[in-house]
């Protein structure tokens, strides 16, 4: 006799409403969202140098580039136009004439690069991004002699990106820099 | 005769069914509310990035923190001295950076720091910060660039 009667209106919540709702915070988003990646030149900076001599270099294997405080470029004590520095350095690191002052091989290159404390930033980077360029060029190069496919379209950390890398290693040195 | 060619209409009505549609724009608000960062550091100092060629993306940002170095913003549109901004606070003692980031590096070892330096600023300050960055053993940087439109 205690039971109680079930047959009642149905409790339900109106859910017309709810695709509305989720538009509204769809659209939010929408507007919200910024999908940018990250993009930038990657470098990796020297260790600190302690009070043990850095190991001897041969003077034709370092390229040392000078930008000065007013932007001007130098490469290895001689002028140059920022547009002309990738061609150089290509020329140097690939010494196609084997010329005895350019480096000895392609692995052994090292460019050492050099600023002043009143260098504008934004000269700096262009020239950093020139010799990114000669280098992306040389794998580009090396990748299509022997794969077919520019370097980019190797896949990441496979044996023929090592082998690329290996070739053309990228060995970017940032000095620190002098006062004068 | 012309009711010969009538075409025999079927008795469903043409409707798309628009039940699913909640379900639909549910996972669309999902994606976007994942995909969303919210801008989590107010500049205090100007950055306008300079452009570049050959750029490589980031693509784990989790990796990354940021080094903000630019004219400071000044109350009034005026901008002052270039500054040092890390997270959210100018930083004015330029030695503290050290303790800073390799605070950073012990919680991601990966560590990536990405320089984003105003285009208009010299290359002092930030030659401070990366001789601090190397005493910090975080040696991984990125210069942040924008894309170069040709």
């Amino acid at each position: 006799m205690l039971i109680k009667k079930r047959k009642r209106e149905e409790a339900e919540i109106n859910g017309s409403s709810m695709a509305d709702i989720a538009f509204l915070l769809l659209i939010f988003f929408l507007v919200t969202t910024t999908i940018n990646v990250d993009t930038g030149i990657g470098l990796v900076l020297p260790p600190p140098l302690e009070d043990e001599e850095p190991p001897p270099i041969r003077q034709r294997n370092l390229m040392n580039i000078l930008v000065n405080a007013e932007g001007r470029i130098l490469m290895d004590e001689e002028p140059y136009q920022i547009s002309e520095v990738k061609s150089r350095l290509i020329e140097f690191i690939k010494n196609p004439n084997n010329d005895p002052d350019l480096a000895e091989t392609p692995e052994l290159a090292i460019v050492s690069i050099k600023t002043q404390r009143e260098t504008p930033y934004r000269i700096y980077v262009n020239m950093l991004d020139e010799v990114m360029g000669a280098y992306k060029d040389l794998r580009d190069e090396a990748s299509r002699a022997n794969y077919g496919v520019p370097y980019g379209a190797l896949d990441e950390d496979s044996p023929q990106q090592q082998q690329i890398q290996d070739m053309y290693p990228k060995k970017i040195s940032i000095a620190e820099p002098g006062d004068s | 005769m012309a009711g010969h060619f009538q075409k025999k209409r079927g008795g469903s009505k043409q409707e798309v069914p628009t039940s699913a549609m909640p379900d639909v724009i549910f996972i669309l608000l999902f994606f976007f509310m994942v995909t969303t960062v919210l801008r989590e550091v107010t500049l205090k100092v100007r950055v306008n990035l300079t452009q570049a060629e050959n750029i490589e993306k980031i693509e784990q940002k989790r990796l990354l923190s940021y080094v903000y170095i630019g004219p400071e913003r000044l109350p009034g549109n005026k901008l002052g001295e270039d500054k040092v901004q890390i997270d959210d606070a100018i930083v004015e003692d330029i030695g503290g950076i050290r303790t800073l980031m390799y605070d950073k590096l012990r919680e991601q070892p990966k560590l990536i720091v990405s320089l984003r330096v105003d285009e208009n600023s010299n290359f002092g300050l930030l030659t401070d910060v990366q001789e601090e960055l190397k005493r910090a053993n975080t040696f991984r940087i990125n210069y942040s660039t924008r894309r170069e439109m040709n």
